[in-house]
């Protein structure tokens, strides 16, 4: 006797409480985006005139308006990205590794590590501001024991962006080092012992057991990372304010003040379509990377 | 932070332009924000005569998130205590969250009845209709050009509507720490007016090893400084009509490098962040800053700190200072309701006659009677910085300049991190500003 039979629809109507947010709050604006980009677009206006492809010519048109900035933007986010995920991939590993070893007061160190990401960008921001103040700061103070003179943490290059990426890979450090750890808890304790009595070091095991079997831990760590770091936005709003120049401005910055200080919602949301392809490219490329090679 | 701080880039104007196009537009839309004559025709006397409808709710909306919220809010308590039918209910947030949701509520019907705006965000806001126009007001309240500042009085006006109400003038002022002049010698009586006599005393403090004057590169107070100084030099912001960037030319490039030079020359460090500047005064690391009217209520709530305030000296051989003007305004209501537009009216009214009362809060009425009285004068720091009433220059009042400053504020800043030569920076922000102006015309229609 088989189990009792389901409607078609059955399924769908276990998915629709998820669909229904998806399709009016992801999808909807999405397409809506799509559309409003070919309009030069002002929610206040009565007017607004379509004008095709132009929001997306103009971005490659050196002349225009709006393409010096967020191509400026899109630098500032590439810079970062590339800045902190190295870090905030690598640095998390190290940490898990260490925090999975039975050590005295572990539970408080894994509480410790991962206590800065609980808090809002609003905090952080307005903490480093503080911090990293060359002229009234803690960290230049503390430097200037040192005989280390003011350092513009805020306002100068490379530091400023030292200082961005510093104060990110603190903040978000614990939450990879989370996933990082669940995915060591998955691998079987065997491969390790068998390793050990093929003669591996703790090294050559971390090499050839660890690494390997976190493979897919990787692919999702590296993707969500490099996607966090390009739409990094508070950290340079509260504490650099783009500066110096408009160096630290970010595109996600960028799209903002265009779309809601500018109200130029169409280049805005060309602008965004534009960033989420670049985004969605380079997810690929990575997961074409980690891929599982066949040996 | 102060409460200005965020004038920055909506901050933009009001009607200067001919502004022919927009308003014909607004006609034929389909919001029906913009539709002439869906607004109620208010009670004919403009709030003169008070309100005696059935009970109404009044939000009022503004930025005063700094020392001056609290008068506001005194003020309207004292409003609600004598007209019990009409319930005024104040909410205070940031300017910068202020310019970009005001426009959204009043698009969805959730707007308040009431609200403030620096003079250089009313074109733009009355040429997306926001705010509707409130010449009964105006008339009501027998508000005369001769009352105000010119472009006070001109900045509510867009195609020939007056769209607000000036409640104040907020000009820039010259703060000194008067024990860091004692220590370095000088004369805190007489602080320098002159470019020698501010070179002079720049001088003689960097010879006891104080750097007299932090030049910062933010918007506050850098940026605003530097306009102080492009019109001091003979520049200005805009060619007439603001349909070009005029900060690149020689005047204004001058007034840069001179700003510039206080880094160079060591008598501001390099790199100062935001707010450094004014904080340094107050730490006394510093003898001299220039900063808002704002400052004062900062200044005196700091127990022995010895302090004075003075016009701004004039470096560049024109008087001239910077100064923004808040201003009561009405947004549109999306569901007409003539009982809230009369009470609105009455508030509005029954504001601009307690403006000594605001005055307090650390500002200078925008009012000539009232910037007069006997009662203002007792306010001796106000006084003395209203005393640049006729030198003040104000951002410009056309739809989205605000758009076109920010790339100035841009160049102070690379210029004076030393990032970028003065002119060059300039010039580059110029051109930027340039097409964005011509952008902002192909938008607004004038």
């Amino acid at each position: 006797m088989s189990v009792r039979g389901y409607g078609r629809s059955t399924p769908y109507l276990f998915l629709a409480p998820y669909l229904v947010l998806f399709l009016a709050f992801v999808v909807g604006p999405a397409l809506f985006g799509i559309w409003m980009s070919l309009h030069d677009w002002d929610f206040q206006l009565p007017g607004k005139p379509f004008v095709g492809l132009q929001n997306y010519k103009d971005l490659f048109d050196p002349l225009s308006a709006t393409s010096l900035p967020f191509w400026h933007g899109m630098r500032a986010t590439g810079i970062f990205t590339l800045a902190s995920v190295p870090f905030l991939v690598a640095l998390p590993l190290g940490l898990a590794v260490l925090l999975n070893r039975a050590f005295p007061g572990r539970t408080f160190f894994r509480a410790v590590y991962f206590a800065p990401y609980v808090l809002g960008v609003a905090v952080i921001g307005l903490m480093f501001r503080y911090i990293l103040d060359t002229n009234f700061g803690i960290l230049n103070a503390f430097l200037g024991l040192f005989g280390v003179s003011e350092i513009g943490w805020t306002n100068d290059q490379p530091w400023a962006w030292i200082g961005l990426v510093g104060l990110t890979v603190w903040w978000t450090l614990g939450f990879n080092a989370v996933i990082y750890l669940a995915g060591l808890q998955d691998i079987p304790a065997e491969q390790y012992e068998a390793a050990e009595l093929d003669g591996a070091n703790r090294w050559q095991q971390f090499w050839n057991v660890t690494v390997p079997g976190l493979r897919p831990v990787f692919v999702f760590v590296v993707t969500i990372t490099i996607l966090a770091s390009a739409n990094m936005f508070g950290q340079a709003v509260l504490v650099t304010q783009g500066a110096p120049g408009d160096s630290t401005t970010t595109a996600i910055m960028v799209i903002t003040d265009t779309g809601l200080s500018q109200f130029r919602m169409g280049s805005a949301t060309a602008m965004s379509y534009l960033l989420a392809l670049c985004l969605a490219i380079i997810s690929l490329v990575n997961f074409a990377i980690f891929r599982e090679r066949k040996s | 932070m102060n409460t200005h701080q965020h004038v920055s880039r909506r901050v933009l104007l009001a009607g200067a332009l001919g502004a022919g196009a927009s308003w014909g537009l607004a006609g034929c839309g389909e919001g029906s924000a913009g539709k002439p004559g869906a607004q109620p025709t208010p009670s004919g006397d403009g709030g003169a005569k008070g309100y005696d409808g059935p009970p109404v709710e009044l939000d009022f909306w503004n930025g005063f998130t700094g020392g001056d919220g609290p008068y506001m809010r005194k003020i309207v308590e004292k409003f609600n205590a004598e007209n019990p039918n009409a319930k005024v209910k104040m909410t205070v947030m940031q300017w910068d969250d202020y310019y970009t949701k005001l426009p959204t509520a009043v698009n969805s019907g959730r707007g308040p009845a009431i609200a403030v705006m620096h003079l250089d965000s009313l074109a733009t806001n009355a040429a997306r209709n926001v705010i509707e126009p409130l010449d009964d007001v105006a008339t009501a309240l027998e508000l005369k050009q001769e009352d105000f500042a010119d472009e006070v009085w001109k900045a509510g006006e867009y195609n020939g509507k007056r769209y607000g109400i000036p409640l104040d003038v907020h000009p820039l002022g010259f703060y000194y720490n008067k024990t860091v002049m004692e220590k370095a010698g000088l004369d805190p009586a007489k602080p320098p007016m002159t470019a020698d006599e501010y070179m002079t005393a720049l001088d003689t403090l960097k010879g006891k090893g104080i750097q007299g004057h932090w030049a910062s590169p933010f918007l506050f107070t850098g940026g605003l400084s530097v306009n102080a100084l492009i019109w001091q030099f003979g520049g200005d912001l805009f060619d007439d009509g603001a349909s070009k960037a005029a900060w690149a030319d020689e005047p204004s490039v001058k007034a840069v490098t001179w700003f510039v030079d206080l880094v160079k020359n060591g008598h501001s460090p390099k790199n100062v962040a935001q707010d450094a500047d004014a904080i340094a005064l107050q730490n006394g690391k510093t003898a001299f800053n220039w900063n808002g009217i704002w400052n004062i209520n900062t200044l005196r709530e700091k127990k022995g700190l010895q302090w004075g305030v003075a016009p701004l000296p004039n470096i560049g051989g024109t008087k001239a200072a910077w100064a923004g003007s808040h201003q009561f305004c009405l947004p549109r209501l999306k569901t007409p309701d003539q009982n809230k537009s009369t009470a609105a009216r009455v508030f509005l009214n029954y504001v601009s006659q307690q403006s000594l009362e605001w005055a307090k809060g650390g500002q200078v009425p925008a009012r000539r009677q009232i910037r007069e009285s006997a009662e203002f004068k007792a306010l001796p720091e106000q006084a003395t910085l209203a005393t640049q009433i006729d030198d003040l220059r104000f951002p410009p009042s056309v739809a989205g300049i605000g758009d076109a400053i920010a790339e100035l504020n841009k160049a102070i800043n690379e210029a004076v991190l030393l990032k970028t030569e003065p002119a060059k920076a300039l010039g580059d922000a110029a051109a930027r500003a340039d097409k964005i102006l011509e952008a902002n015309r192909k938008k607004y229609g004038s």
